[in-house]
């Protein structure tokens, strides 16, 4: 008991000083250069030397599946369905020639038979098809060491196991406990320091404090997911007096766009932490928090702030409206649809994250908000590309569904996203029925041939 | 890793990698990630959405999984897939008879066609059901008498006891492609 005491209080001296020195450590590397929006490159060589990593794990990997004369599974390998193009028309006579033993002659006719190309057809689409082929963000080439990515267990050497068992330990003791206290600075930073300029009389400098403070926060936020963002064409950025609009694929979008940019954002409101975050932040800047039973009221209110967007004079910031397949409700509907209406310059912005550090969908109905944001800090990394597109005016011929998948298509076809912002426009539908009665007129010709056929006969 | 699920697709290939694949399809077009397959998830399915028959095939009718009520779990996916495999050789002779036979025979392939045809499952094709079929294939195209008179005529070449519907044994009559039946997966 005795000898115990002195030793304790080593103990205790040892902590502190080392929490210390770990803080200390945190604030410079990490909090000063989020202050001044300066990088010092770590996270970069981060990335690459992870990637070194993974290119060897794979390695071993594949040379454990063949030493057992297995192939590794690899998704993203051509198509599953041999195909080679034919026609309808010579399909359909290939079918009746193996089946039947009678000459074939161009005599229109139906078969029994002639279903089994529209079956088989369909059935292959079943099996593979190329846009839902595009969205299984999950599969990798390479393993990125996570347990969760992996799909060849068996052919893990003793080699790669430590490998991994260090990588968990890396994860989960150093960079989880940096992660969840640079959270934790961020998110406490960005209450009181809103809250704070919320006191400040409306004028030029609140707007500078709070695009500050925001601007601050979330690059700790960012830093606080290791997220590595990779900005392209930074010459569109949106400008004051715009709207913004992102696809969104992630709740981390939001940190990700707003760490470049003062935004005025457009959302619902949230209960518990977020709850508290919005309603510090929505004094120091004027966000649009609407509740679903609200809408008639914030609808104005975010009319109200529009049309002082488009007086480019009096307003200083962007507005942020998300589009997307991550909330759809009528109210956020309404607000999209109000967006495009009004007539203000349109920015368009495309996010995309690459899968291979780190896994940014966020499944509402697996996982809740509190794990996600776990898993989200025991990966390796947040990686993903930001294009800022050129902006966008609603042309006079146009209505706001033109215009609106007009932006869609541009921000589609950027991110190399296909068919990620269809939600149920006009112009889909039309194209799957042209496609359809083609199919159709084609093998209606023959079973009962032309119309001058007919006629004939 | 699923073993019995390897049983619905013996052969000679790796079965495990094979389920693996179905595995990935099957978990990439349950979007929502509930853990079956809904009408809407293959309805969703845009080269599908083109086909004629696509309504039928996505669970409207007749594609095996309307059991399901509409909800395929990934055993009934691979169940209904191994159709589609190609036909095994040795299938005529050496098969043991009290075993089940394989999804992928020659019986399985044209029940799965079979049913297809056969709505209300009767165990028989009638006349309305095929003018059925063929509407949905030929769309507007085709007038309603044209359709009739296919109908009938098919119906007659087919219909050997005369009861005026295609029963399953006089389907197997007819003379069917199954090399064209299967895709490589």
């Amino acid at each position: 008991m005795f000898l115990l005491l002195p030793f304790d209080s080593l103990i205790v001296n040892l902590l502190g000083i080392s929490l210390t020195v770990l803080f200390t450590l945190l604030l410079v590397f990490i909090i000063v250069p989020a202050i001044f929006g300066v990088s010092f490159g770590i996270r970069k060589l981060y990335m690459k030397t992870l990637l070194k990593i993974f290119a060897w794990a794979t390695l071993r990997m594949e040379r454990g599946a063949k030493e057992k004369n297995h192939q590794l599974y690899k998704p993203y390998t051509n198509g599953i369905i041999a195909k080679d193009p034919t026609s309808l028309e010579e399909e359909i006579k290939e079918i009746r020639r193996s089946g039947s033993s009678k000459a074939l002659d161009n005599t229109p006719e139906f078969e029994l038979s002639d279903i089994f190309y529209f079956c088989r057809k369909g059935m292959e689409t079943i099996m593979d098809d190329e846009v839902t082929k595009r969205f299984s963000a999950e599969e990798l080439e390479s393993w990125n060491l996570l347990s969760r990515t992996n799909y060849n267990f068996q052919y893990i050497s003793l080699r790669l196991t430590v490998l991994w068992g260090l990588g968990v330990l890396i994860r989960y003791c150093f960079l989880l406990p940096l992660r969840i206290a640079l959270a934790f600075t961020g998110i406490s930073l960005l209450v009181v320091g809103t809250t704070v300029v919320g006191y400040l009389p409306n004028g030029r400098f609140k707007e500078f404090l709070s695009k500050h403070v925001h601007l601050m926060c979330y690059r700790i936020c960012v830093r606080a997911l290791t997220a590595i963002i990779t900005y392209h064409d930074r010459e569109n950025r949106p400008r004051n007096g715009g709207i913004c609009v992102a696809n969104h694929t992630s709740p981390i979008d939001v940190i990700i766009l707003a760490s470049d940019g003062y935004y005025a954002m457009v959302g619902q409101v949230h209960g518990g932490l977020m709850g508290v975050i919005q309603r510090a932040m929505v004094k120091a800047c004027p966000h649009v928090w609407f509740e679903r039973s609200e809408v008639k009221d914030r609808h104005l209110v975010f009319l109200l702030l529009i049309s002082e967007v488009k007086d480019q004079k009096k307003s200083h910031f962007t507005l942020f409206c998300v589009l997307g397949t991550c909330i759809n409700n009528t109210s956020v509907m309404m607000f999209k649809k109000g967006s495009f209406e009004i007539g203000a310059t349109v920015y368009p912005v495309a996010i995309k994250y690459d899968p291979q550090f780190g896994d940014a969908f966020w499944n509402s109905s697996k996982y809740g908000m509190v794990t996600y944001l776990l898993r989200m800090m025991t990966s390796w990394a947040i990686v993903c590309s930001v294009w800022y597109l050129p902006p966008m005016t609603r042309e006079t011929d146009e209505d706001a569904v033109q215009f609106a998948n007009r932006v869609k298509s541009a921000i589609a076809r950027q991110g190399g996203l296909v068919d990620l912002l269809w939600d149920g426009g006009l112009k889909r539908e039309k194209v799957k029925d042209t496609f359809k009665e083609e199919q159709q007129k084609l093998y209606s010709k023959m079973i009962v041939g032309n119309h001058e056929d007919r006629s004939r006969s | 890793h699923g073993s019995p699920h390897s049983t619905l697709l013996e052969g000679s290939f790796d079965a495990s990698s094979l389920l693996l694949r179905l595995y990935h399809r099957f978990r990439a077009l349950d979007r929502n990630k509930k853990g079956y397959l809904s009408r809407v998830d293959l309805q969703q399915i845009g080269a599908l959405a083109v086909n004629p028959l696509g309504e039928r095939l996505a669970g409207g009718g007749g594609a095996g999984w309307e059991e399901l009520l509409g909800e395929v779990d990934f055993p009934g996916f691979v169940r209904v897939l191994a159709h589609f495999r190609p036909v095994d050789d040795d299938d005529s002779g050496m098969r043991d008879p009290k075993q089940p036979e394989p999804l992928n025979s020659r019986m399985n392939k044209l029940r799965f066609v079979f049913q297809l045809y056969d709505l209300d499952r009767d165990g028989k094709i009638s006349r309305h059901e095929m003018l059925q079929v063929l509407r949905l294939m030929v769309g507007v195209q085709v007038t309603e008498e044209q359709l009739e008179s296919i109908t009938d005529r098919t119906v007659q070449e087919a219909d050997e006891d005369g009861d005026g519907a295609v029963s399953f044994l006089e389907f197997t009559k007819v003379r069917i492609p199954f090399s064209y039946f299967f895709f490589i997966f």
